[in-house]
């Protein structure tokens, strides 16, 4: 969907006819993404907002129950993730450069990454469910809880799980959706489709959402895996 | 405006395009469309048929209200009509429409851009707005909910045995095709405006949908979390709001009314823009305190998120609080009363017409007064103690969502309409229902605000202990029927214009801006060749235009008589 008007430049082709030109079109994709990323903030505000007020209200209660969240399982996937997005501000310039191979590689590495992530979250929830620590009516406290922990009451427990379930579920499901995402960038590449080999912004956009998913969770490690007392 | 002078209609440079109405005659062509106009024309008829879906259950209601002890439905089913009405009323229709319709249409054209920035995003805001507005009605149909728009905790989370999560479910995805409008706006005014369109020739519309999209995208977020938060605690008992578990049923309101105060802006700020481009072309005359007008949308939805608190003056929020909350909403009065005088001052030594789309600019100006000014009442926080969740209320927000965003709405679509088609609509007709529905509006909800004012509770089925009440009810009720039948009027003209109307051309009103230099209806691309703009916005010399207006109806008066004496001499 080229525009007749070509203006000589060898990226015309690339561009959707309601724009002008290629700078046009870039800078209008690139400005909807940081667009939706204040959106996504705003997103998870709400739920910030809320862990902050309870926070406030049950510091001593949060602190005794943070003690049974896995403190080195957390801070192996933040690694993990400080490790993706490194990956992926590589693939982003490999594809400056055109270098397809390098796009292709830098991006397999963020895959593993969060594929990674993902498995260490899956063992720290399935733990919690096999103790009971689940959201639901059987919500369970007690047995099998740090020392500490236990001395909190169930309800307090309960809406401290709340928070952790629901802000690292949504941030969860973030991941989710960057696997897919990355992974059509992936075939495209692999596909050499012009459409990302000939225009380094798609790829770009990619690396923006992926760096937004991985600093929500630096926000989350801390609040939920080192509390202080 | 724009380079060509829009008055005289020169030969066309380039060899004609089918207009988008043309531009493919299959349903695919429509269903599967980017075109950010043929979009809209799907936003009109969707947001149409839930207009008339909402007005129904609002019939209901006043019937029911005819009565101490209620005509026609159980305490339960009122309740179910109620928030029946308020859902689809305000996330299926005064939310999306204005932008959704009229903004869809014009904002590409307004600034001289072919579409939106995104128009596969903005055909799935369409969708997005379909599968929710679909999961609503399913809700409905399995019986509905009974919380009220609002959807208060706990008893939306906890008590009520209604449809209350599908419901939920149906708003969250509603939200999503308001963000998809709202960064599909923000993106193309920034970056698709065409060459020498500054942001100090934006017409003041283009102003408010900028204004509207900033709100958009920062506060609908959070109503969707939210909401989303109530649908997880009813499946999953997750103690956000609940105060079993130590939550906060509270913090509900606190974020709900994060997003719809300033969902409220969302709702009249376009309105304003459509008010000040009706003034601006019935008078003739640039818009009088342009700077003003533009950085007053601006100021709204700054200060329209700092004053959420005054939905909650008797909730539990502490003394100082409210007194915050009291003090920001009567600063936030101040943008809108700028703007209502900076119309009024408009009509000042303008040339004005008084055609269909300023009739209803007018009486949006003298319901939108009256709607805001109430507001302050209830931002005082001693009266709003007797006046809070009683008719008053009710009053209030019909005075400023019907009298103003409808209203501005039906002036847009009327202003707009031959743009649109490209036909004429019989303008006798057009100020008929104008008038009608003023006169049924102003009989529907100022009764409401004695009512109120005497204590009548909002969301009541009966009032069989105070019957006194009854004669304000039924002047209530009669209004609503004069309301009805003032929004029917204007279906059936509108649909008679579209194959019977005469062919508007492509300045009827003799306005100025972009739209006004493109063919009616616009060809897919809107232009044929990129607009370039040299003149500054709303470029009208109203003494030169009144006299030309003199000399017209001169000419007209003469024709008159003329045919007077002919007609005398055959006697
Ligand atoms: C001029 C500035 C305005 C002020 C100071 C103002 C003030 C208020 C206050 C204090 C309330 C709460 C009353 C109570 O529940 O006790 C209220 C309710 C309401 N206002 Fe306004 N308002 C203004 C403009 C608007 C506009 C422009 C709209 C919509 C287009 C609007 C829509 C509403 C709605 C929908 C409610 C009731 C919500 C509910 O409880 O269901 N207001 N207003
Ligand atoms: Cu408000």
């Amino acid at each position: 969907m080229a525009t007749e008007a070509a203006h000589g430049h060898d990226q015309q082709w690339l561009v959707h006819h309601q724009y002008e030109d290629y700078e046009q079109q870039s800078e209008s994709y690139i400005v909807g993404m940081w667009a939706f990323l204040v959106t996504e903030i705003m997103f998870f505000g709400a739920l910030f907002l809320a862990y902050v007020l309870y926070r406030w209200q049950y510091q001593p209660e949060f602190y005794l129950i943070h003690k049974d969240l896995d403190w080195v399982m957390g801070g192996i996937n933040t690694t993990v993730l400080l490790f993706s997005s490194l990956a992926v501000a590589l693939a982003v310039r490999c594809a400056m450069l055109q270098d397809r191979k390098g796009v292709l590689g830098w991006l397999t590495v963020t895959q593993l990454c969060a594929a990674g992530f993902l498995v260490i979250k899956y063992f720290e929830w399935s733990h919690k469910y096999h103790k009971g620590v689940w959201l639901g009516e059987g919500f369970k406290w007690g047995e099998g809880v740090t020392k500490y922990a236990q001395d909190v009451s169930a309800n307090t427990a309960q809406l401290f799980y709340s928070l952790y379930y629901c802000m690292t579920g949504l941030h969860g499901f973030h991941v989710v959706i960057g696997i897919i995402v990355i992974g059509i960038l992936m075939r495209m590449w692999f596909k050499n489709n012009p459409l990302v080999t000939k225009d380094y912004v798609p790829t770009e956009l990619v690396g923006l959402y992926w760096h937004f998913v991985d600093l929500v969770w630096i926000f989350l490690y801390p609040l939920f895996y080192l509390m202080p007392r | 405006m724009s380079a060509v002078d829009i008055r005289t209609e020169e030969a066309p440079r380039h060899a004609p395009q089918p207009s988008y109405l043309q531009n493919g005659h299959t349903i695919k062509s429509w269903l599967l469309t980017g075109d950010h106009k043929r979009i809209a024309i799907l936003y009109l008829i969707s947001t149409g048929f839930f207009f008339f879906l909402g007005s129904i259950a609002a019939g209901a209601i006043r019937w029911q209200l005819t009565s101490p002890r209620g005509e026609l439905m159980t305490l339960e089913v009122y309740n179910k009509m109620f928030s029946a009405h308020g859902v689809i009323m305000v996330f299926m229709f005064l939310v999306p429409t204005i932008p959704a319709v009229l903004g869809n249409f014009l904002v590409p054209i307004m600034i001289g851009a072919r579409d939106l920035a995104f128009p596969r995003l903005n055909l799935a805001s369409w969708y997005m707005y379909m599968v929710g507005g679909v999961l609503i009605l399913v809700a409905m149909a399995m019986g509905g909910v009974d919380t009220g728009w609002t959807f208060y905790t706990p008893y939306s989370s906890i008590y009520s045995s209604s449809q209350v999560s599908l419901t939920l479910v149906g708003a969250f995805i509603v939200g999503f095709s308001s963000i998809f409008t709202g960064l599909n706006f923000i993106v193309t005014i920034h970056k698709m405006r065409a060459p020498g369109m500054t942001w100090d020739r934006l017409p003041l519309y283009i102003w408010s949908h900028y204004a509207t999209s900033i709100i958009i995208i920062l506060a609908t977020p959070v109503v969707a979390i939210t909401l989303l938060c109530v649908v997880l605690e009813r499946a999953f008992r997750i103690g956000i709001f609940s105060p079993e578990l130590g939550g906060d049923p509270v913090l509900f309101q606190h974020l709900f009314w994060f997003y719809s105060h300033p969902a409220v802006y969302i709702m009249v700020l376009p309105g304003m823009g459509i008010i000040s481009e009706l003034m601006s072309a019935f008078s003739r005359k640039p818009v009088f305190g342009y700077k003003f007008i533009a950085g007053s949308s601006l100021a709204i939805a700054a200060i329209g998120f700092l004053v959420w608190g005054h939905h909650m003056f008797v909730s539990s929020q502490s003394m100082y609080q409210g007194l915050v909350f009291s003090l920001l909403s009567f600063v936030v009065a101040v943008p809108s009363a700028i703007k209502v005088f900076n119309w009024t001052a408009t009509m000042w030594k303008g040339s004005v017409r008084l055609q269909t789309p300023m009739i209803y600019a007018l009486c949006f100006m003298g319901l939108f007064v009256v709607g805001g000014l109430t507001g302050l009442y209830l931002s005082t926080l001693a009266t709003d103690v007797h006046l809070t969740a009683t008719y008053f209320v009710v009053a209030h927000f019909h005075y400023v969502m019907v009298g103003g965003t409808i209203l501005a709405y039906l002036g847009g679509l009327h202003f707009w309409w031959p743009k649109m088609t490209g036909r004429m609509y019989p303008d006798s007709w057009g100020k008929l229902s104008a008038i009608i529905i003023f006169v049924g509006f102003n009989l529907t909800f100022f009764p409401q605000f004695i009512l109120g004012f005497l204590g009548m509770p909002r969301r009541y089925a009966t009032y069989a202990l105070a019957p006194q009440f009854q004669f304000y009810h039924i002047l209530s009720t009669a209004g609503a029927t004069v309301l009805g039948i003032g929004f029917l009027i204007p279906l059936f003209y509108l649909s008679w214009s579209l194959k019977h109307g005469p062919k508007a051309g492509k300045n009827p009103w003799g306005a100025k801006g972009l739209e006004w230099t493109v063919d009616s209806p616009p060809i897919t691309t809107n232009f044929y060749e990129t607009p370039i703009v040299d003149r500054p916005v709303y470029d009208y010399d109203p003494e030169e235009e009144e006299r030309q207006f003199q000399i017209e109806l001169d000419a007209e008066r003469e024709m008159r008589e003329k045919l007077a004496a002919t007609r005398g001499g055959q006697d």
